[in-house]
């Protein structure tokens, strides 16, 4: 059963460079993919179609529904996205208050949300942070609280933007063991190739504003040598 | 030029805050063209933009620098009722936070800073972008410091704050410079910002009639100057009237007092909080102008 | 930056932290009221608006030396004038100058020593304040650290590599704002991401209970017991 299928998504940027030449992709349920890529591939403008973000040609189905203007406040109840950047996404005073905007956004009574926003927090790890303000937090911290935000609005896609950009090893370790644990499925958007092996069942590879190749991590990471321990420190 | 509680008068501290409250309200609730809710993130995230750059030092000297308001920066970078709500932040923050202005004397230094300063920051390049950008980014920068500074000056005299006329052409002096630095500052931020990313920055709708601009810059100027004139001639009066009669005087009531020479100085000082209503009602009136040919 | 102090002190505990937050600001108001319409021969009053403050640092439990020397930061610019006013023949007048602006900064001191900015933005929001501005103060409350320790790191960086000259100093501030402007699109696109559609979301109020009514009378009347009979 596919959560999310995507026909022939074009877009063109509105300086007239084409970001994405025709992108076909299926997510199944229960399914975690990696989506890797050059930077500027088009892997971040792909994943920004997803919760009508951004628009473009083509065709996508969220749990049947169709992107489109009616439905968004629909979709984005089924697709969490979280941001590369976590202090553009907690945008609110406090952590409580973050993670309730969205079931609020939605009418959900404010009792409510702040109840389901405590075990969403709780997790995550966070359940001590609720009256935190996000700039004491850190970065491992913030991206959780950010999970937290989406997860509370129970999604049936998680979509995530290079999540363990600057998180420190133990941080990046903890984020993954977290995700393992989660039921939804996922779209990870990485350079990390050892976050992509231990979450991601399969890989799409993305150059130009296209799919390359599709296949496992390890296949992906070999074909377009996308590892970063290709540098010898044995120089004879 | 954030003035501390202490300073003004009740009367004058008043004045203001039950002006500034209906204004900022008018402002907050839309009364501009084109604010909406979802505008909120970056009136607040560029508040805190000038609120960080406030504390930019800006080389101006052997050993001195200035720093930027950015009431003109904000007008041009946003226009000017969502700049005037970002202004209003920053002052709420100022006073509330970190103590810098007075509670009390929010109204007047939301009046000075975040209406005065920044209409009198958007006027002269609505007017003058035409003739010349760089000119009129300057004088925007210029005239909003200026406009605020002669508005605490004026408060402070009217308030009965004691100032010798050379300490009174110092401050103007003091003021002056900080409005040169401030027009520097602004012009070479957005040559700066333009360089980085034209976008960034709306150009001016071309004003059919710019006339109407320069006459309200003209006006709002004229009367500034004019009420630190009119504020300032009591003060001769009432150095008398201190070492005269002293005991009434200085009493908790003498300023609703009206008796004798009082009185003159009560008609000196009601004729500078009058002008200062008129300023009021040429900006409400000149902002509703340009709200109009926004359309 | 000092104002970590301020924000690690206004999430203490004490009985005046436990206040509501209008009823805390409605204390401060009577009392820069007071204090401001006070006349400046008064010392009696200033002494016991001193002796206030000094019950509302103690039911604070936050260190009094230091609450006093950041709220010293206002005497310089108090000094000036006051000196002025002192040359002018008016020393009473210059003494009040002093003493009204350091007790009226230490009051507002005290209200965000014990009161969140979060808290206190809710307590103004009750009382009417605009909703837009409300929110407004919030956002750049939220963002006003991150982009102030931009601006830190950008002044170090210039400052090794060439100097720190005007040219500099303007730079950096284009940067800063083509930061800003990129940063409040992506907050707007992480709204839209969660829903969304034009309208923030209401949080609850604050409530007044009995202590905060009894504070507030209490604070109020020796306020204004202080200006009327002193």
């Amino acid at each position: 059963m596919s959560v999310l299928r995507v026909r022939g998504l074009r877009h063109r940027y509105p300086d007239g460079t084409q970001a994405l030449e025709g992108v076909d992709f299926e997510l199944d349920a229960g399914e975690c993919v990696a989506v890797l890529g050059a930077n500027g591939s088009g892997k971040t403008t792909f994943v920004l179609h997803l919760n009508g973000l951004l628009e473009g040609e083509g065709s996508i189905e969220v749990c049947g529904i169709p992107v489109r203007k009616e439905n968004l406040k629909q979709v984005r109840a089924k697709v969490g996205l979280v941001f590369q950047d976590s202090d553009e996404q907690l945008f609110m005073p406090t952590v409580l208050e973050d993670v309730a905007f969205g079931p609020m956004n939605f009418g959900i009574p404010p009792d409510q949300a702040i109840a389901g926003s405590r075990k969403a927090l709780e997790q995550v790890g966070m359940g001590e942070a609720i009256r935190k303000a996000p700039y004491h937090l850190s970065g491992g911290e913030k991206r959780r609280v950010a999970l937290a935000g989406v997860l509370v609005m129970n999604p049936e896609i998680l979509v995530l933007d290079e999540p363990t950009t600057s998180l420190d090893p133990p941080a990046q370790r903890e984020l993954l063991r977290l995700l393992r644990s989660l039921p939804q499925s996922k779209l990870v958007v990485t350079h990390d190739v050892a976050l992509a092996r231990g979450l991601a069942s399969r890989a799409v590879f993305f150059e130009h504003g296209r799919i390359a190749a599709e296949g496992s991590v390890d296949e992906i990471a070999e074909r377009f040598n996308w590892t970063p321990q290709s540098v010898s420190l044995d120089h004879r | 030029m954030h003035i501390p509680d202490g300073f003004l008068s009740a009367p004058v501290w008043g004045t203001f805050d039950l002006m500034a409250i209906p204004a900022v309200s008018a402002i907050a609730r839309r009364a501009q063209r084109g604010i909406q809710e979802r505008d909120i993130p970056l009136l607040g995230v560029m508040g805190a933009f000038v609120f960080a750059a406030q504390m930019i030092n800006f080389p101006v000297g052997p050993g001195t620098s200035g720093h930027l308001v950015g009431g003109a920066l904000l007008a041009i970078a946003l226009g000017p009722a969502p700049a005037a709500i970002a202004m209003t932040a920053i002052l709420a923050i100022q006073a509330l936070v970190f103590q810098d202005g007075g509670v009390l004397a929010l109204g007047a230094n939301v009046f000075n800073m975040a209406i005065v300063g920044v209409l009198a920051g958007y006027l002269p390049y609505r007017a003058w972008s035409g003739v010349s950008r760089s000119f009129a980014v300057f004088a925007a920068g210029l005239l909003s410091v200026l406009a605020s500074g002669c508005l605490a000056l004026a408060e402070l005299l009217v308030s009965g704050v004691p100032m010798p006329r050379h300490v009174l052409f110092i401050s103007l002096g003091f003021f002056l410079m900080n409005a040169v630095i401030e027009g520097a500052i602004t012009v070479a931020a957005i040559r700066a910002i333009e360089r980085l990313n034209p976008r960034l920055l709306r150009s001016p709708q071309r004003s059919s009639s710019s006339l109407i601009a320069v006459m309200a810059v003209a006006a709002v100027v004229l009367a500034v100057a004019g009420i630190l004139v009119a504020s300032a001639n009591p003060d001769g009066i009432e150095q008398l009237a201190r070492a005269h009669a002293p005991a009434w005087l200085n009493s908790p009531l003498a300023d609703y007092q009206v008796h004798g020479i009082e009185s003159l100085w009560l008609r000196r000082a009601a004729a500078g909080v009058a002008g200062l209503v008129l300023i009021y009602g040429a900006c409400v009136f000149t902002g509703k102008l340009i709200a109009r040919r926004s359309v | 930056m000092h104002h970590v102090v301020v924000e690690q002190w206004s999430r203490a505990r004490s009985p005046l932290h436990r206040r509501e937050p209008r009823a805390k600001l409605g204390a401060l108001l009577a009392f820069l009221i007071a204090v401001s319409t006070s006349d400046a021969r008064a010392q009696p009053a200033f002494a016991a608006y001193a002796v206030l403050l000094g019950a509302a640092i103690l039911a604070s439990r936050l260190p009094a030396a230091a609450l006093l020397r950041r709220a010293a930061l206002v005497l310089p610019f108090s000094a000036t004038f006051a000196l002025i006013t002192w040359w002018s023949g008016d020393p009473w007048r210059a003494l009040a100058l002093a003493e009204k602006s350091f007790l009226s900064g230490l009051a507002a001191l005290l209200l965000i020593a014990t009161t969140p900015v979060t808290d206190l933005m809710r307590g103004l929001e009750a009382l009417r304040v605009p909703r837009m501005l409300i929110l407004v103060i919030q956002f750049l409350y939220r963002y006003l650290f991150v982009i102030s320790e931009q601006a830190q790191h950008m002044r170090l960086a210039a400052a090794s590599r060439s100097g720190w000259r005007f040219r500099s100093a303007a730079g950096a501030l284009a940067v800063l704002f083509a930061r800003a402007s990129e940063r409040a699109d992506g907050i707007y696109r992480a709204m839209l991401a969660r829903g969304f559609s034009g309208r923030f979301p209401a949080f609850s109020r604050p409530h007044f209970h009995t202590a905060d009514v009894v504070f507030l009378c209490a604070s109020v009347s020796a306020s204004a017991a202080i200006r009327l009979a002193l």
